[in-house]
């Protein structure tokens, strides 16, 4: 394509260390959008960014997450298309995004399916995974789509209880609509205008939602549910005590799902979850919560 | 006839191009707003584009941007904007009307239900930014049968197919965004502009429209030569944006606000 400059958005920051870090390594400029909210709250990995050479652009507009970021990012590309690839880090967006990232991120389905095999004999029964933008959810269920006996759930960030209306749940408790170049389920208000969100964690911190995770909804293929703050925050210290795992904020709300739904199946019943992320990254913020100073 | 069609069939009998100011509506209020379309027709502007405002306007530059945020600090709704629209029609038949805006709030209200406040507001056209045509079918064929004019945007990085195809769904006049980026932007390049312009030419009889980053009247005048409508957005909202939200403001005392249009028109006419 000949461009030399790459743009993206990120929420926890892990998308945009990744690409800070391929930038860094083929010589491309860098520059990665981030709400101010998660700068905040995701400092070192606005530093890992800064370190491998990207400019982080702080967005102050709306409620300074990733909605944002992403709007700026996609007002930067329209005016910098010429130079600029726009990565973006979630399976959303204008058409190919969705259909990209899906296909790059569906190596973990595949993978997880021969790995299953080999090590049971058998399919998974029910796939686990966290849902915010939705692209390790995806990442892991496409590939199992054509297999009947796999069941799928999509956990949502439930932030303070749906009933709050302070949550990041598009799935659980909004319409269809259009925002970022896709017709997705979205949180909005009663006039169309898109509402705040809120999550423990901000990579799952998005009032949209992949449109493909829209259409296994409608065809109940998967379903969708979602867990509050607290109940993520129990399962990220029950993950690190039982396995010795720290997982991310993202990925515990899949644990807390399981913590919750395990007891009641079969014994033999196959649960894969998906641990998309590493819980470092979240270190200072749950010291925060929990009052203590690191 | 639309009244989009007949105001350009007028202007082109006397030689004339068409001055199209936007406006966010709700900004400061919809009473200023208001008072704000009245004083642009009062001092040449021939069509209005007025703005529904929402909360992710990822085709707009900072200035549109925090319009839009004074204009949800009250609350103002798509509803709320045609209300505006109904109220200027009660004393003004003549200026058109384009309602401009991104589709969720149209989503949220319904296609036809939208479509059918539209006209009996006194709409005339209607300018979804993130509506690709390719995408619009049901909605398009609502607001036709509606007789409300689709106005589509081509930008710089438009192929020529699809810039035919955009054309062929278009009615009223095209909007060909004039610099690659969003509102407000600073690199207008007037003998690009043209260029793209001849060669749209080759694929509709519409009339055409050239907006973004058109700041002054020596650029209005440059963009008029060539385009059949000079669209203005930002350069006056920038003006608008010292208006104080709890005051109510005369058609008068706005005049001064909107000095542009005035300076506009005088130079594209001359």
């Amino acid at each position: 394509m000949g461009k030399t400059r790459i743009i993206a958005e990120t929420g926890a920051g892990q998308h945009g260390v990744a690409s800070a870090t391929v930038a860094a390594r083929l010589g491309l400029e860098c520059h990665v959008y981030m709400g101010t909210e998660d700068i905040r709250r995701q400092a070192a990995n606005v530093y890992r960014m800064k370190m491998l050479g990207a400019n982080v652009v702080g967005v102050d507009s709306g409620s300074c997450t990733l909605k944002d970021a992403m709007n700026e990012a996609l007002r930067d590309w329209a005016t910098n298309v010429d130079n600029t690839y726009y990565i973006i880090g979630t399976v959303a967006g204008p058409h190919p995004y969705p259909m990209l990232v899906r296909d790059f991120q569906s190596v973990i389905g595949r993978e997880a399916r021969e790995q299953c095999l080999e090590m049971t004999g058998r399919l998974p029964d029910t796939l686990v995974a966290c849902v915010g933008g939705g692209s390790n959810a995806i990442g892991l269920f496409y590939p199992f789509i054509p297999d009947e006996s796999v069941a799928m759930v999509g956990v949502e960030a439930g932030g303070y209880g749906l009933s709050t209306g302070q949550h990041a749940a598009p799935l659980c408790t909004g319409q269809p609509g259009v925002l970022h170049g896709n017709r997705t389920y979205l949180m909005n208000d009663e006039n169309g205008q898109i509402l705040d969100t809120h999550s423990i964690s901000a990579g799952l911190d998005y009032p949209g939602v992949g449109p493909e995770h829209s259409w296994l909804k409608d065809i109940h293929r998967a379903t969708y549910t979602a867990v509050t703050d607290e109940e993520t925050l129990d399962a990220f210290k029950f993950l690190t005590r039982m396995e010795g795992i720290i997982p991310a904020l993202e990925s515990s709300h899949a644990i807390a799902w399981v913590m919750k739904e395990a007891p009641k199946l079969p014994r033999d019943h196959i649960l894969l979850i998906n641990l998309s992320g590493r819980g470092d990254k979240d270190m200072h913020t749950v010291a925060e919560i929990e009052g203590i100073v690191v | 006839m639309s009244r989009i069609t007949g105001c350009f069939e007028k202007l082109q009998g006397e030689g004339r191009k068409a001055l199209i100011p936007y406006l966010t509506a709700g900004d400061p209020n919809t009473g200023t707003t208001l008072e704000l379309m009245h004083a642009l027709v009062a001092n040449g502007a021939d069509i209005i584009e007025l703005g529904f405002p929402f909360t992710d306007p990822t085709s707009d530059g900072p200035v549109i941007q925090r319009a839009v945020e004074r204009a949800l600090a009250n609350n103002t709704s798509l509803r709320d904007t045609l209300d505006v629209v109904s109220r200027f029609r009660e004393t003004n038949a003549d200026t058109p009307i384009v309602l401009m805006g991104y589709l969720n709030p149209v989503e949220c209200m319904g296609y036809q239900a939208f479509a059918d406040a539209a006209i009996n507001s006194g709409v005339d056209g209607v300018l979804i930014v993130d509506m690709p045509p390719e995408e619009s079918h049901d909605f398009l064929e609502i607001l036709k049968k509606t007789e409300l004019d689709t106005i589509f945007l081509v930008a710089p990085t438009t192929s020529s197919d699809r810039a035919r195809r955009i054309c062929e769904q278009s009615s009223g006049y095209v909007y060909y965004v004039s610099l690659k980026g969003v509102t407000g932007a600073g690199n207008l390049d007037v003998a690009s502009v043209k260029e793209n312009l001849d060669r749209l030419r080759t694929c509709t009889e519409l009339p055409l429209g050239v907006g973004f980053g058109i700041k002054d009247a020596t650029t209005a005048k440059q963009i008029g030569d060539i385009a059949d409508a000079v669209v203005v957005g930002s350069a006056l909202i920038n003006r608008i944006a010292e208006l104080d939200p709890v005051r109510e403001y005369s058609v008068s005392e706005l005049e001064s606000h909107i000095g542009l249009i005035g300076e506009m028109r005088e130079a594209m006419d001359a």
